[in-house]
């Protein structure tokens, strides 16, 4: 017998999860991929391939004690909208959360396996990872469904922590080969990422307080959804607002729809004002 | 080739028997008891960091008494088999019933073909929410499943301390009488002071969102005698 096989000493999920239900990993396959498929003519490709939902702008951004991540709710699926109030912000434990942009189905589902992951692991481990540890984790499950990018379907997330041995939020970022990459004050992924960024590198400063945080993230996201298609602005008329969560050292805490509509009415009277 | 001596299943049985019991009799007492905001376990354990009580799913528990790392490869399992439940459907979908049946399963298979038993006992234990009643599981060496109300023990000195709980315990105690009574139980049969540093403590509570179980510092249950 090896010591220390997998099978007794493993405490990942989805390790476990590849090995005994491949069927029910990410790609079906436990990430791995079937046999190699040539280069696809781009003709066929687009004539083949289906419209994917894709979810859109997201975004977050550090404060004094800790770090906001908000993002929009519109899905489309090619020209159309697929869906108005999807969910692209995730609670993942107590202290982390994850917000991602690209086909809807598999990014759901990856968030949700990231979830298991991690409370399996401190219910066997007994105590939780650390949030590097975590951040790792998750690029491994961002790299395990490379096979499925060349699929058309994209998962990227962004996730935050709370990081109690350093005593601070962290935000990291991750390319598609699974590269994790840790950002030191704001960032925003998905079709409108670069609007936001811009925004957000206008009025960012150090040691924001919760309040101004939230209200740069929120006007980011105006932003973002002002200059993309594929990002969804406030709708007054529908009552639907972009989504925000808090995480900080007393955990991860949702921002109410009431404070995310007041931080929209000032907005949009400012602008009246100016115009 | 040699004919393997005769021995009949009778035999084996009681040998095999005999044997798990030996083993679980070395160990220390558990006691799993309802109270009236959930389900306290309180384990004779002076380790701090080896626990026999662990959390499953969101609303259960295991603990077991007897061979640490045959426990802790069955905690392993009952893990996997409840978040993988969890993820397939839904998390109300996970049931201690059902993990106990799998414990059962497992313990029993291992007890009739396997040379050497399980030397452990096991407690599942379900906090009932949503005015449901908590479910305790009791399940033996050799596969066999108790459906316990109000406490159930196990380990080594077991029926001791049953026949100390069966005249004290009156109907869903408060918290901290069911501490108490907890504690002078585990003393009475271990016939020494022990100290609240050397007890494993934990609850199911039911008014907690999510998943229910915590572990109880010692610092925490002495407020909670006080």
């Amino acid at each position: 017998m090896p010591l220390f096989s997998d099978e007794y000493y493993s405490s990942s999920f989805f390790d476990y999860l590849a090995q005994h239900r491949p069927d029910l990993t990410p790609g079906g396959r436990g990430g791995v991929p079937s046999a190699p498929s040539g280069p696809v003519p781009d003709e066929h490709r687009s004539a083949a391939v289906p419209p994917i939902t894709r979810a859109t702008t997201v975004l977050a951004i550090k404060y004094r004690g800790g770090v906001v991540i908000a993002g929009d709710r519109r899905a489309t699926e090619g020209f159309q909208i697929a869906d108005r109030r999807i969910e692209k912000v995730f609670k993942i434990d107590e202290h982390s959360a994850m917000a991602i942009a690209g086909a809807a189905g598999p990014c759901i589902e990856m968030a949700r396996l990231f979830q298991t992951e991690l409370e399996h692991y401190e219910k066997l481990e007994g105590m939780p990872l650390s949030c590097e540890g975590k951040a790792n984790k998750l690029g491994q499950m961002v790299k395990a469904n490379l096979p499925m990018v060349f699929q058309g379907l994209v998962v990227l997330p962004i996730y935050v922590g709370y990081d109690h041995k350093r005593g601070e939020g962290r935000i990291f970022k991750y390319d598609i080969t699974g590269g994790r990459y840790e950002e030191s004050d704001y960032y925003a992924i998905g079709s409108g990422g670069k609007d936001a960024r811009n925004l957000m590198r206008e009025h960012f400063r150090k040691d924001l307080s919760e309040p101004d945080a939230l209200s740069v993230a929120m006007r980011a996201l105006y932003t973002a959804a002002d200059e993309d298609v594929g990002t969804g602005g406030p709708d007054f008329v529908r009552g639907i607002y972009p989504t925000a969560k808090v995480v900080s050292a007393s955990g991860i805490a949702d921002v109410e729809e009431s404070r995310v509509q007041s931080v929209y009415a000032a907005l949009l009277d400012g602008k009246k004002k100016e115009s | 080739m040699p004919l393997p001596y005769y021995v009949s299943p009778e035999q084996m049985m009681q040998d095999k028997a005999e044997y798990a019991k030996k083993g679980i009799a070395k160990g220390r007492s558990i006691i799993v008891m309802e109270y009236q905001d959930g389900v306290l376990m309180v384990a004779d354990n002076p380790s701090a960091s080896l626990y026999k009580i662990s959390e499953v799913y969101d609303t259960i528990a295991l603990s077991g008494a007897g061979k640490y790392s045959e426990f802790e490869n069955l905690r392993k399992a009952g893990i996997r088999h409840a978040d993988l439940k969890g993820f397939m459907y839904s998390r109300e979908d996970v049931t201690g019933r059902s993990l106990a049946n799998a414990y059962s399963q497992t313990l029993g298979t291992v007890f009739s073909q396997e040379l050497k038993p399980m030397e452990v006992e096991i407690l599942v234990v379900q906090v009932g929410d949503n005015g449901r009643p908590n479910e305790l599981y009791r399940i033996s060496f050799d596969g066999s499943i108790f459906d316990e109300r109000g406490y159930a023990v196990i380990g080594g000195k077991s029926e001791a301390v049953q026949i100390f709980l069966k005249e004290r315990y009156k109907n869903t105690p408060p918290l901290k009488d069911a501490l108490a009574l907890c504690i002078s139980a585990l003393e009475n049969v271990t016939n020494q002071k022990l100290p609240l540093e050397g007890l494993e403590i934990a609850v199911l509570a039911r008014d907690r969102v999510g998943r229910k179980f915590r572990r109880v510092p010692a610092a925490e249950a002495r407020r909670i005698l006080a």
